[in-house]
């Protein structure tokens, strides 16, 4: 997809004085919330679009950092004249809270102790991260979104906005998501989490005050996520069964197969870019999410887009009927694509033409109605 | 079947009361759908399994759900719906008994409109020519036509009577474009329109 960048752009935050309620009834306070911006507010304040970003994703959806020259996470679908158009919609991409990147998590100083929170943070729900990001929306002085999206964890985050604030969604899109987490889901983030728990260095989550990090645990949940975000097929296209040097190495300790060498460089490149406590944390967040209830009993206004992958099997086709078929118990507005794609999970951030031209279409759709 | 003017969408939104809900099976772009939402104020939903199609309805603001009827309606509850419509869909289908009979659990009507395989010209290309008909509306070749169940206005009435469903109204087109009287339909009409109920 063609178009041009939003070009630089600079990661805001929003602190709010007022204590966050938390579903586990304790409260967290301060917090505070990373956040960008692309495109401008019009004057009626209704061209508002809200961006989630999914499990190890930041605030910095579109552009560029001066010193970086990776663009944000979904550069082809934000920006001028993208689905996402940046001339036409102003849009905001906000960071979730228990994240490392820019809003309160583990990381972040706990005001009790004068140390980083690390275990002492509050266990956080998806519903918690979604009233964070509200009272981000009310300190922008927004009243409307015109538009809710996201995928995966950001797809939750659009279910929930559409079911905690009704009145304010306009529409929601909710690509490669689920209703609730199957005990597939959990069982694999589960590993995730005992990976990081067992590793040696994360005393009890104390490693950072130590300037050490659980770096093995983290990697090996990052592994085995990651393979849960391709497919069959696309592992088949990328590495086959191709050697790294072109012989077995009868070592049991060698990296024989490109794949593993693939899965080793994953592993090791998340370490240097994500905590593990935030990967505790969120994954903890994604397990709780269930909101089959709240959907039956919703009768709403908001109009509802579901995307699946054919080929996703973290969050399959079968989920996001799930939801399309609650939402329609009380007739709400609903449509439903499932895009052919070979790249599994990982579609959601890899296709853009003909996720693209859905978005754009439903979009038109919205503004006509 | 794609076709610009479809004259029989008029004829089908006649059909439908205002302010009923409205399941169209095989929605194509939305046409038929954007008609009732905006002259008779229904709450529609297409079914379509073609995916340029599906974003055509989105252009539209219909609600559609992409998904192949052969895959089955068991997700929609009983008598959910006003009105189910199959038009011009029926011929594509693989099991189109199946799918009449749901549209009649899921609504309270069903409307079913298909191309008449009696029309004379039809049957003269089989007597004459010997070769399977082709016509404006049926432009495809033998081999790669998506339409794989045929019938002609007889056939489907001798199906309703066997299936116990009641003809509750049935409207014959010449060329999509003029409603004829009920003489010898099977021969003239290349459109059927039915209006059905479940016999009680």
């Amino acid at each position: 997809m063609n178009g041009n960048s939003v070009g630089i752009v600079v990661r805001n935050f929003f602190t709010s004085d007022e204590p966050l309620k938390l579903i586990s009834q304790l409260e967290l306070s301060p917090f505070s919330i990373a956040y960008e911006t692309y495109g401008t507010l019009n004057e009626e304040k209704n061209n508002v679009i809200l961006v989630f970003h999914a499990l190890s994703g930041s605030a910095h959806a579109a552009g560029f950092y001066p010193t970086d020259p990776n663009p944000g996470w979904w550069e082809d679908m934000i920006g001028p004249g993208k689905p996402l158009d940046t001339n036409r919609y102003f849009i905001v991409c906000s960071n979730i809270i228990g994240s490392c990147y820019g809003s309160t998590g583990p990381e972040s100083l706990n005001p009790k102790t004068q140390k980083p929170y690390a275990l002492d943070f509050p266990v956080i729900t998806v519903k918690d991260m979604v009233r964070a990001q509200k009272k981000l929306i009310d300190f922008l002085d927004i009243k409307k979104l015109f538009c809710v999206i996201g995928g995966s964890l950001g797809g939750m985050q659009a279910l929930e906005w559409a079911l905690s604030y009704p009145e304010m969604v306009e529409s929601s899109i909710i690509i490669a998501a689920t209703a609730k987490m199957t005990p597939q889901n959990i069982a694999f983030n589960e590993i995730g989490r005992v990976a990081i728990l067992s590793d040696f260095l994360f005393s009890n989550g104390n490693y950072q005050l130590q300037n050490q990090k659980p770096a093995k645990g983290l990697a090996i949940a990052r592994m085995l996520a990651h393979i849960t975000y391709l497919s069959e097929q696309s592992m088949n296209n990328k590495f086959g069964r191709e050697l790294k040097t072109g012989n077995y190495l009868f070592g049991l300790k060698d990296i024989d197969f490109q794949v593993q060498s693939y899965l080793h460089y994953q592993g090791d490149k998340f370490v240097e870019r994500f905590d593990a406590n935030s990967y505790l944390y969120i994954t903890k967040a994604m397990d709780y999410f269930d909101v089959t209830k709240e959907l039956l009993e919703l009768k709403t206004k908001t109009k509802f887009l579901l995307i699946s992958f054919t080929s996703d099997w973290l969050f399959s086709t079968r989920q996001s009927m799930e939801i399309v078929n609650l939402l329609r118990k009380n007739n709400n507005h609903v449509s439903f694509t499932e895009i052919e794609s070979d790249q599994g999970h990982d579609s959601f951030l890899l296709n853009f033409e003909v996720q693209g031209e859905i978005l754009s279409s439903f979009l038109e759709g919205i503004k006509k109605s | 079947m794609r076709i610009a003017n479809r004259i029989d969408y008029q004829i089908i939104a006649d059909l439908i009361e205002s302010g009923s809900s409205v399941l169209d099976l095989g929605c194509g772009n939305g046409r038929l759908l954007e008609i009732l939402i905006k002259e008779k104020n229904v709450q529609g939903v297409g079914i379509e399994k073609d995916h340029s199609m599906v974003k055509k309805s989105l252009e539209k603001g219909i609600p559609v759900i992409q998904a192949n009827l052969d895959g089955g309606l068991s997700e929609y509850p009983d008598k959910s719906f006003d009105f189910v419509v199959l038009s011009l869909t029926l011929q594509a289908l693989k099991k189109p008994d199946l799918v009449i009979s749901e549209m009649l659990r899921i609504g309270k009507k069903a409307i079913v409109s298909f191309p008449n395989f009696g029309h004379f010209l039809l049957r003269y290309s089989i007597l004459f020519k010997g070769k399977m008909p082709k016509s404006k509306f049926l432009p495809f070749e033998w081999y790669n036509t998506p339409n794989i169940h045929f019938c002609s206005i007889n056939d489907f009435k001798e199906f309703c009577k066997a299936n116990k469903i009641k003809i509750v109204k049935k409207i014959f087109l010449k060329n999509f474009n003029k409603i004829i009287k009920e003489f010898l339909p099977n021969i003239f009409a290349s459109i059927g329109i039915f209006v059905l109920e479940t016999e009680n």
